[in-house]
């Protein structure tokens, strides 16, 4: 095959610079939020029209980035006609909607929802849902005492519909022995809301590996990978999506893991320096966090086209020369 | 898709019996080579086959080795952790080493009040913990307490006992019972009405052959097909929308109007689903439809499948309905080989074809966009709406799902002309309707009614309460409708009258309980399945199912953790959290049959709470 082909050839040097393409109008859709006339993209959610107005509409299971599943429920706005309330992360808006984001059935149902949330599961490192409690007045102590954590294993081995009668006074959780079975990250299910973001950066929303996935059901629901083997056995590539999603702290990098474990974490001691990953020729922006002059975390700011918070095994855990340790002692 | 295993490789014996479902693989290698052509439309409809391959598995050996699954996804393209995932969803299916025989001893309300607690402790005591398990109401009520034997090895079976005993329980796990051979004596119990010459729904249950095409057909079976396909889509839509005929599944929404939105609907293809993931506590009249009139609800789906413009229908039925399957799937061989399933159906260009799905023990799949997903090879997780399955269902694509008992009733429609079936029953609510009547009854079983019955008329016709005592509660359309006291007989039983009373039909369950009856008892069985039935997905209803029976559990055992006034208080919230913003009907109904006990009934005195 000789090089003057004319499939070789390089398209001729256009003429002009490219216009460039008109912006497509969006239609806009009126609508009403707290009897404040809006109008917005017809294109846009519920939350969005919210968030263009600057009310803060509390999410947990919400990202930009990711399909929004609204499972988690704390986003619920009253909609006039609606015969229940609506997840204003997913709900696209119509015409005409009447929208009422703090009236006292929108109230409620927060507060329950963080009170469900705060009863079963450890927010401790959750602080966005700690402040949602306070603000919405969940207490979630009266549920009753926490019953004590289950045996490692015990909640994945649970079979779906079956479970023991409440036996006594105290309220089920999700607390369980932490899963540290890498030295990369750990996942601390017992602080595991179930808000699907992990199983969506594992999957098509990002990293496409499916390592895991939502197993069981009802209650005992827990993300898992197959059969509960340990990630290193798993199809898990430590690309990290999956901790820079997870909204309480569930997963969690070793190292941030084990200065908590020392009572050593203070993030007002931390600084953050975004720079760019020194490995390939892509580009991405790494955002270090530096306690004490070591590195102890990297995330990437969902806000970066080329990134979007993501990043690979590299970028995400392989600074460890820049505090010249020995990769060999690792 | 990069897949990675880990298990161990399939024997000989899983891959085969994974391939007599899947079809050898194209290639001589373990799982053949992967298909890339047309690769996305491919993938959905090999995920589709899933739950088939998870059962095939399960029947032959019980559970599913982590081989058999591994090769499984290997044929699917299917990740294992997803595999992993929608396995553990289901109860029928099970992941570790299990006895082949497995007997599931039904502990649910209707049975509960029928002796299936000592059922169960007898059970223990001769089997041990192994050999048999509880379940869920398994649609058997009228005569209740039933179980369901499950055989797995070669030549798989699934048996169901009711009334059952520990004899013929353990009697029907020594020996492969062969099923009751007559088609039509057996059935004939459930119909207390059977040899009343007014049924429609019910005429030919119990009469007419269930396994023979040529009985139906003598019977005035198919002539409603012949008439649709002579008429055209159009205008058995229009008969259907004069009927008023309103769904029967338990949501009531005009089926016309679904009918008419997926036929205009643009995208392409369009589905037909029958929904006979019949679970709700207390119903079993679309059980005995399938199983005494299957090919009524085939032409029913046929007809759908022609108004709608669908070529491909699926029918989803429960796994815990043994008979009915193989009379649905007998019924569909021989329509397909009589050309009244397949391309040109009776000649004309209108091509249709039913696939019967199995569901695998989850109450959430009987909610319509659970079921699509379940269809598909997924978790049974309900979708949000909207998009409405009419522009999104199946597959992403338009979709007409209704119930078994809705279709049964096309047939008539067409038979009687719209308007003559809009005058059956009241003004708001028309046609007949079948309820299934249980509990202390004396007569229980499938009762067709006109629309407009009271409450205590139906109750009277069942032959009242047994033993002449007097009632204590009635809980209506099952375990996500109410519960009304025996000052409310005078309920009118239709859409608007139990609206009126603040109740609802539910899927037509008319359970009854004498004053003998422990209600506290039967609340706590009521939280303690929406607790095991509830998907998990969402905060309100995956949490406060739990919070709600804590706190039965609590007020029954005396121990109340603040005042009694108290207790009722938080118990309301948690009732409002689930209805108000649970995804679905289940978390959004799951504190209906308890609120509107402690409403009216009073089923957890005060004075037992002293500490």
């Amino acid at each position: 095959m000789s090089d003057d082909s004319l499939w070789f050839r390089p398209p001729p040097r256009p003429s002009h610079p490219p216009i460039a393409p008109t912006p497509v109008e969006t239609p806009r859709v009126e609508i009403s939020i707290d009897g404040q006339a809006v109008a917005v993209p017809d294109t846009a959610t519920i939350l969005d029209a919210c968030r263009s107005i600057g009310i803060d509409t509390p999410t947990l299971c919400y990202l930009e980035t990711l399909t929004p599943v609204n499972v988690c429920r704390v986003c619920v706005v009253e909609v006039k006609g609606s015969r229940t309330l609506v997840p204003a992360c997913s709900r696209r808006v119509e015409p005409g909607m009447e929208i009422q984001t703090n009236s006292p059935r929108v109230q409620l149902s927060r507060k329950m929802v963080l009170e469900f949330l705060g009863s079963s599961v450890d927010l401790s490192t959750a602080p966005t849902a700690l402040e949602y409690s306070s603000r919405y007045g969940a207490n979630a102590g009266r549920y009753g005492p926490a019953k004590e954590a289950a045996l490692a294993g015990e909640r994945d081995a649970r079979e779906p519909g079956h479970h023991h009668p409440p036996g006594s006074l105290h309220a089920e959780t999700v607390a369980q022995p932490v899963k540290i079975d890498n030295n990369l990250y750990v996942r601390d299910y017992s602080k595991c809301i179930l808000c699907y973001k992990c199983v969506e950066a594992c999957g098509t929303d990002a990293q496409n590996t499916f390592a895991i996935a939502v197993a069981g059901r009802g209650f005992d629901a827990r993300i898992s990978t197959e059969d509960n083997i340990p990630l290193p056995d798993s199809a898990c590539v430590y690309c990290g999506n999956c901790i820079g999603v997870c909204p309480t702290g569930a997963l969690m990098f070793k190292s941030e893991y084990d200065l908590r474990q020392r009572g050593e974490w203070d993030e007002a001691r931390q600084t953050k320096t975004d720079t760019i990953c020194p490995y390939c020729g892509v580009g991405c922006t790494l955002s270090l966090h530096v306690q004490d002059n070591q590195i102890v975390k990297v995330t990437s700011p969902l806000d970066v086209e080329v990134t979007h918070g993501n990043l690979c095994i590299k970028g995400r855990f392989g600074y460890g020369f820049v505090q010249g340790g020995d990769p060999d002692k690792e | 898709m990069d897949l990675h295993f880990h298990g161990p490789d399939a024997t000989l014996t899983e891959r085969s019996v994974v391939d007599s479902v899947l079809g050898l693989p194209p290639s001589e290698g373990p799982g053949g080579l992967r298909i890339t052509r047309d690769e996305g439309h491919h993938s959905l409809v090999q995920r589709s086959k899933l739950l088939p391959a998870f059962h095939a598995v399960q029947n032959r050996f019980g559970w599913i080795p982590p081989g058999a699954m591994d090769y499984i996804c290997r044929r699917l393209s299917v990740p294992p952790a997803e595999a992993h995932g929608v396995a553990s969803f289901y109860h029928m299916f099970t992941l570790k080493s299990t006895p082949p025989t497995v007997v599931h001893v039904c502990d649910d309300v209707a049975c509960r009040i029928k002796g299936s607690e000592g059922l169960c402790t007898e059970l223990q005591h001769a089997l041990g913990a192994e050999g048999w398990k509880r379940s869920p109401c398994l649609g058997q009520c009228e005569r209740a307490p039933a179980a369901l034997v499950v055989r797995a090895g070669e030549t798989p079976s699934a048996t169901s006992v009711a009334p059952a005993n520990s004899q013929s329980l353990l009697a029907a796990r020594a020996a492969d019972l062969p099923a009751s051979a007559d088609t039509r004596e057996s059935i004939r119990a459930s119909v207390p009405q059977f040899g009343s010459d007014n049924l429609r729904l019910l005429s030919r249950v119990g009469r007419v052959n269930p396994c023979s095409l040529e009985a139906y057909q003598a019977s005035g079976g198919y002539s409603a097909l012949t008439k649709g396909i002579l008429q055209g889509p159009e205008a058995v839509i229009a008969e259907v929308m004069a009927s008023k005929l309103m769904g029967r599944g338990g949501a009531a929404f005009p089926t016309g109007r679904k009918w008419e939105a997926v036929a205009k609907a643009p995208a392409r293809p369009h589905y037909v689903v029958c929904n006979a993931d019949e679970s709700e506590p207390g119903t079993f009249k679309d059980r005995v439809l399938m199983e005494g009139d299957p090919f009524a609800v085939i032409e029913g789906m046929t007809i759908a499948g022609l108004a709608t413009g669908s070529e491909q229908g699926y029918l989803y039925i429960r796994g815990e309905y043994p008979q009915a399957t193989e009379r649905l799937k007998h019924a569909l061989e021989a329509a397909r080989a009589a050309h009244l399933l397949g391309p040109k159906i009776l000649g004309s260009s209108f091509s249709f074809d039913i696939e019967l799905r199995s569901g695998a023990g989850a109450y959430i799949c009987g909610e319509e966009t659970a079921l699509f997903n379940s269809i598909e090879g997924k978790r049974g997780e309900p979708r949000n709406k909207p998009p409405f399955p009419v522009h999104v269902g199946l597959f992403g694509k338009p979709t007409v799902i209704n119930n078994v008992e809705t279709l049964v009733n096309i047939p008539q429609i067409l038979a009687l002309g719209g308007e003559a079936y809009s005058r059956i029953g009241t003004a708001g609510s028309a046609g007949p309707k079948l309820f299934c009547v249980s509990g202390h009854v004396t007569r229980p079983g499938v009762y067709e009614v006109d629309f407009g019955i009271t409450l205590g008329q139906l109750i009277q016709q069942a032959g009242g309460v047994a033993g002449g005592k007097a009632i204590r509660a009635v809980l209506l359309g099952g375990a996500a409708g109410s519960f009304v006291g025996p000052d409310q007989l005078n309920i009118p039983l239709s859409f608007e009258g139990t609206r009126a009373a603040g109740a609802s039909l539910g899927s037509g369950v008319v359970l009854v309980f004498d004053e003998s009856v422990d209600l506290a008892d039967i609340l706590l069985r009521i939280a303690a399945f929406f607790r095991d039935e509830s998907c998990g997905q969402c905060v309100p209803c995956r949490v406060g199912t739990v919070r709600q029976e804590e706190l039965l559990h609590r007020l029954r055992s005396g121990k109340p953790m603040r005042s009694y006034a108290d207790e009722l208080e938080l118990l309301k919230e948690i009732g409002q959290v689930m209805r108000d913003a649970s995804i679905c009907g289940l978390g959004q109904a799951a504190s209906n049959a308890v609120e509107s006990a402690f409403a009216t009934l009073n089923p957890m005195p005060k004075v037992a709470q002293i500490r």
